[in-house]
């Protein structure tokens, strides 16, 4: 049986450690609700971009558009959204493992544009390819951060650079459910919207959209303004899914905590009552060895 | 909303609901020129550039900044979906003035580098919030 002196140390370590994880618990619980709030309040935005996006395309019909017509590069643009920091369950590797664990895609392929460090940290350490880093934006997404990163993967989709850009963050769902989900941004599908638009009034369906544009013209300034609001709006998301993978993942800790005290302070009893019979025991074996 | 009147109007930024109820007119700016929208309109898809939106509501007539965007208009409601659009109370003047006065320089002091697209947008934006100031 381990002294007593040792599990006292053991159990006031963890003690400690469970002050920890319980602020940054708290901690994280102000901020979650901070984060989806603000979440909550972009997504209005975020689905009805979605929304009006694919509902032009489909009163526009199908046009032969750059922005929807795949690229000739096999390359792949991923716009990769982690956290900066750990202690977050499952939250990074989760959406890490979207990437490196897709069945269809080679390393070399793919052009890794990374949003937060524990991403960055992750896939150098398999050897992808990062073009870009920027930790600061998920700190606080900002909408002119999202509207810059857009610009260039945009400019390199137009110079042929890559073919297809996709974007990997954590959907926020509620509190306790987070879905890591892998979105294609460009080429917008078409064919996997004609099911999502059908919730409008029918007959409206077929009314033709016009334009005060050209067409093409149109598109090319409306799907920079779509992308742009996805990778918003997915930052957002992905930001209140950090908090809440970490509010969990310190709670489970804490009661991990708790659950290891209770049980040392058990072992430390018997082994304090232990200690007191062996040393009345020797007092006594000692007085009779006397007498 | 017991008013059934006009058609519905929803303004929504990255950040906010900036504006949902009922509305008889909406006039605003597109790269086509400005635009007055009255219930019934044919679907149209517009781009939204920097000026004035006036909303003109049964008894009142409600005005703001807008600057980036783009409108979804439908016969039952327009959808206008702004990157930046600001009620008169949350512009800061003195910032719209000094950003006019730099925007004027960058263009009339204009070089190969310049990016006149980028200056003419700026003035127009600073133009516009001013604008809005003037008249409220």
């Amino acid at each position: 049986m381990a002294s007593m002196r040792d599990i006292k140390r053991r159990k006031s370590s963890i003690q400690g450690t469970q002050q920890i994880t319980k602020a940054m618990k708290l901690v994280s619980t102000v901020k979650l609700q901070r984060a989806r709030a603000s979440a909550e309040r972009s997504k209005g935005y975020f689905t009805c971009m979605y929304d009006t996006v694919n509902n032009i395309l489909q009163r526009v019909g199908h046009i032969d558009h750059p922005y929807l017509t795949p690229g000739e590069s096999q390359r792949k643009a991923v716009v990769v959204i982690t956290s900066n920091r750990g202690l977050a369950g499952g939250y990074n590797s989760n959406v890490t493992k979207l990437v490196t664990r897709h069945p269809q895609w080679k390393k070399e392929e793919l052009d890794i544009y990374c949003l937060g460090n524990k991403g960055r940290e992750t896939f150098a350490r398999y050897g992808y390819g990062i073009k870009e880093c920027d930790n600061d934006i998920v700190e606080s997404p900002v909408y002119a951060d999202a509207a810059a990163l857009s610009a260039k993967l945009l400019a390199s989709y137009a110079a042929g650079e890559i073919g297809e850009i996709y974007l990997a963050y954590t959907g926020f769902k509620n509190t306790v459910s987070h879905v890591p989900t892998l979105l294609r941004l460009l080429p917008v599908d078409i064919s996997e919207e004609e099911g999502t638009a059908r919730n409008e009034p029918s007959g409206e369906v077929s009314a033709i959209m016009n334009f005060e544009t050209e067409d093409t013209e149109a598109l090319d300034l409306l799907i920079p303004k779509y992308v742009t609001s996805l990778i918003y709006g997915a930052l957002r998301e992905s930001v209140a899914s950090e908090n809440g993978a970490r509010m969990q993942a310190m709670d489970n800790a804490t009661s991990n905590a708790e659950e290891m005290i209770s049980d040392l302070t058990l072992k430390y009893n018997r082994a304090r009552q232990g200690s007191i019979t062996q040393e009345l025991t020797e007092i006594i074996a000692g007085a009779e060895a006397l007498g | 909303m017991a008013d059934k009147s006009g058609f519905l109007l929803r303004i929504i930024t990255p950040d906010r609901v900036f504006y949902e109820n009922r509305a008889d007119m909406v006039e605003f700016n597109t790269t086509e020129g400005e635009i007055g929208v009255l219930p019934g309109h044919i679907p149209m898809t517009v781009i939204v550039k920097p000026g004035i939106l006036y909303i003109h509501e049964t008894e009142e007539e409600k005005k703001a900044a807008l600057h980036a965007g783009f409108a979804e208009i439908l016969p039952e409601g327009v959808t206008i979906l702004a990157e930046v659009i600001e009620w008169p109370g949350e512009i800061d003047e003195n910032r719209a003035k000094s950003a006019m006065e730099r925007a004027e320089q960058r263009l009339q002091g204009k070089t190969a580098d310049t990016d006149v697209a980028r200056a003419e947008t700026a003035l127009q934006r600073a133009i516009a919030r001013i604008q809005v100031l003037k008249n409220g």
